[in-house]
């Protein structure tokens, strides 16, 4: 909609579809909800790999005896990095600065991209040093565990592409910030979670 | 109204205009249809499950039976519990959550009124890949907990698990947006007034149950796919040659599961303590009481899963843990059941059919309850577990409760939905029918179960001394049978007539019944303002100094203020609401749960196939964030 004047802020009524009695977003709202749901998807998992982390037939290696955590730790700073530039992103929108928006916003695809890049060699090394799927439970559940944290994080690049391109079609107005709040929400989400899977799935060390 | 034709924008497909036939319900937003989607295919599951259940007890009728092969058994009873709880019962709840809720808190519609179409047409692909099954070379028969390892691919080999694996993830979908969904309405939707704690019981235990799913449904969804990827996969994590553990399953399931009963019974409770007011002209006793109750069970519910496991091993400090908590969960159950009674007590009762069903809700999930918490009982439980005791148990918990709790609330809303009245004489016929055929068929199963019958077991020989209880479990099955066919010919009888319901035909409470039946599109031309719990009837009745009740003059406004202006409001607009936005309706919801079960299917049989259903979920995903909401 292209208009001269600035349009007066919208002030939803009850029966309005904006309309909320929380003063938060419903879509906001719902992002909240649908995380919450996710923390205990996640939570399931990473239970499923506290249980099964050191299993492993006589002689048959666990994820732990391949970790390069130098490597993983690189992944997760380029990782963490991304989450700033999320929030670069967000404050670019607000000021109505759509060009850096689109910037900050391919810089976190971008480094997604990197971190599922890397996750995708760490898979291919753990690989060829015979750790694969099949080989334990301990490597069943690490591998379901993070490949599926790597799906979240390549959900997130497809989503920030996507407001990438409406942005660049000029369909992303500066009053629809929310729009990248809330993928920011998922993507800081999905940055969290990797904090915990790196600390308890990589640092933590096998009791032996 | 005069509207300049804009340049349409160029998409593949044309914004849905139809209002009326096949295609305006494949693109339909409006939440009463889409209660109505739920409700008519739940329905139709319930017929499909309610089949296998018969056929089930035609084999057990009588020893050594031959109507049914050891596999074909294996396959009904795993459908029948897999559809009640997944594809009758909850799509049931949805159903009445999604007619009843925006209405009772005074709301236009939902929050995401494509999300819930989406959650809805999930809900459909979920079911129908499962039961396609059939057609591809056998449904899954490993139970509806499907216990790993059991169920890994050594020992269940073909795809029947597989459905089940991919139609639970499914359909789980669509119950985890439906429940975000929900808890966004009910937080943010309100109407003026409408606080929490004057929100209807049905409202706030739909409330709960929202949470408990976007919570429960993440944890079975985990187990699925962990067993999914054994199957498929080659991963190991039920594999105990190699250290996997087979409780992990049971936990994870559990821990999905128990809440999942409390995500089945809570509607049916919400339901109840709407009709018991009503039908016994007062407040719901102890308000408040029974709504911390609800979110007590909500919390509670998630600390006694390992009862379902106690002949597992778990250790005697597990046990009796888990054996206290669940004692514990029934003190609030408890506390509902006594509300209620005393909601009825020197009530002035009327006893219409809901009134009926809801009265058997409260009896048959009290004799339910009792029996649950012999099974907290760790030593009783021993005996007690994997026989025909626990199969009474739960029918009694979810078609006693369950199951009457929405047949109250069908016979009480019909008049909302359709506008139209279901036949009393036949309703009474349905109820009663239906309770003494539950009793003959579950309430014998209580002796056979203690005499050792054991569950899920497909013949059993002659000479244990449960013939005759088994006989008559049938004849009570078949009862049922009849009463739901009693139930249906009366919705067929009731669309047919073309008498319409009179307004507020059984003096209701609650906003639904202060607007026109059946609702327009918008349901509240002007939205109401909220004095008081119970809104509607204090609109009528006030208490004069002695406490009775004394109908508030018509002095301008008679009985129903808010229905007749309602009305004439309605009536203004040319029963066309203008001037109110509704979102328009969408085919993209639709078209995104077409991807999602053709994804389904992809991850059964070949990739490409997969592929394929990924290419229309994401044209489905993409056309939905690219149309305006309403146009």
């Amino acid at each position: 909609m292209q208009t001269a004047i600035a349009p007066a802020p919208h002030t939803p009524a009850p029966g309005d579809h904006d309309y909320s009695v929380t003063g938060i977003d419903s879509r906001k709202l719902g992002m909240w909800g649908f995380l919450a749901s996710e923390c205990l998807f996640f939570g399931a998992l990473i239970s499923s790999h506290l249980l099964y982390r050191a299993r492993a037939p006589q002689g048959v290696k666990v994820p732990h005896d391949v970790y390069d955590i130098p490597y993983t730790s690189v992944s997760s700073f380029v990782l963490l990095m991304s989450s700033l530039t999320m929030v670069l992103a967000l404050a670019a929108i607000q000021r109505g600065d759509h060009h850096r928006l689109r910037i900050w916003l391919l810089a976190t695809a971008f480094l997604g991209t990197l971190f599922v890049g890397g996750q995708v060699y760490e898979f291919t090394v753990f690989t060829h040093e015979g750790l694969n799927l099949s080989t334990s439970v301990a490597a069943s559940s690490f591998f379901v565990l993070t490949g599926f944290h790597g799906v979240h994080v390549t959900v997130g690049i497809l989503w920030l592409l996507s407001l990438a391109g409406i942005s660049l079609r000029g369909k992303l107005p500066a009053e629809n910030h929310l729009w990248v709040e809330i993928a920011g929400l998922y993507w800081h989400f999905v940055d969290v979670v990797w904090i915990l899977i790196f600390t308890v799935v990589y640092l933590v060390p096998n009791k032996h | 109204m005069a509207v300049a034709v804009t340049r349409a924008p160029a998409r593949p497909f044309a914004r849905p205009k139809a209002e009326h036939g096949f295609w305006s319900w494949i693109s339909t937003v409006d939440h009463k249809r889409i209660g109505i989607l739920y409700g008519v295919t739940a329905f139709l599951f319930f017929l499909v499950g309610g089949t296998e259940a018969l056929m089930i007890r035609m084999q057990l009728a009588a020893p050594n039976g031959k109507v049914l092969s050891a596999e074909e058994y294996n396959q009904l009873f795993t459908m029948h519990g897999t559809t009640m709880v997944f594809l009758v019962i909850m799509p049931l709840a949805a159903a009445f959550g999604n007619y009843f809720v925006p209405i009772l808190i005074g709301a236009r519609d939902v929050a995401f009124p494509r999300l819930n179409a989406f959650g809805y047409w999930a809900f459909l692909a979920g079911g129908s890949l499962l039961y396609s099954s059939f057609l591809f070379g056998g449904a899954p028969n490993g139970g509806w907990f499907g216990y790993a390892p059991q169920t890994i691919g050594k020992f269940s080999p073909g795809h029947g698990i597989d459905f089940w694996l991919v139609g639970l993830v499914i359909t789980g979908i669509g119950s985890l947006t439906a429940a975000a969904n929900f808890i966004v309405t009910t937080l943010n939707l309100r109407a003026p007034g409408m606080t929490m704690m004057r929100m209807p019981v049905f409202v706030w235990m739909n409330l709960v149950v929202s949470f408990l799913l976007l919570f429960a449904i993440p944890i079975i969804t985990v187990a699925l796919f962990e067993l999914y990827f054994d199957r498929n996969f080659g991963s190991n994590f039920f594999n105990a040659n190699i250290g996997g553990d087979p409780v992990l399953w049971q936990h994870l399931f559990w821990l999905f599961g128990h809440p999942e009963v409390y995500i089945l019974i809570l509607p049916a409770m919400g339901i109840v303590s709407e009709v018991l007011p009503v039908f016994s002209r007062k407040p719901l006793f102890g308000y408040s009481v029974v709504v911390f109750s609800g979110i007590a069970i909500g919390f509670m519910g998630w600390g006694v899963w390992a009862h379902h496991m106690f002949a597992v091993g778990l250790g005697p400090v597990a046990n009796s843990a888990f054996a206290a908590s669940t004692m514990f969960i029934a003190v609030p159950t408890g506390v509902k059941i006594f509300n209620w009674l005393a909601t009825t007590w020197g009530g002035d009762l009327r006893l219409k059919t809901p009134m009926l069903f809801a009265l058997g809700f409260i009896g048959m999930f009290t004799i339910g309850g009792l029996s649950g918490v012999t099974h907290s009982i760790v030593p009783s439980d021993y005996q007690q577990t994997d026989t025909y005791y626990i199969v009474a148990h739960f029918h009694y918990v979810l078609f006693g409760g369950a199951i009457f709790g929405l047949f109250s609330g069908a016979y009480y809303w019909a008049p909302v939905v359709t506008g139209k009245m279901l036949d009393e004489t036949l309703g009474k016929i349905h109820f009663w029918l239906m309770l003494i055929g539950f009793n003959l068929a579950f309430g014998p199963m209580h002796i056979l179960g203690l005499q050792g019958q054991p569950r899920r077991t497909y013949q059993y020989p002659k000479g244990m001394g449960w013939d005759f209880w088994n006989a008559v479990s049938t004849i009570g099955a078949f009862t049922i049978a009849l009463s739901i066919l009693t139930f249906t010919i009366n919705v067929i009888k009731t669309t047919r007539s073309k008498e319409h319901a009179p307004p507020d035909p059984w003096d209701a409470r609650t906003l639904e019944w202060t607007i026109p039946t059946p609702p327009p599109e918008y349901n509240f031309a002007e939205i109401p303002v909220v004095h008081s719990r119970d809104d509607f009837w204090h609109r009528k009745y006030t208490e004069d100094e002695n406490g009775r009740l004394v109908k508030i003059p018509s002095g301008g406004s008679d009985e129903a203020s808010g229905l007749h202006e309602q009305q004439a409001e309605h009536d203004d607009h040319g029963g066309h609401g203008h001037g109110i936005h509704m979102p328009s309706p969408s085919y993209f919801p639709a078209l995104a749960s077409v991807g999602i079960m053709i994804i389904g299917y992809g991850a059964i049989y070949h990739w490409w196939i997969g592929a394929v259903g990924g290419v229309i979920l994401l044209a489905g995903v993409f056309g939905w964030g690219n149309e305006p909401l309403s146009e």
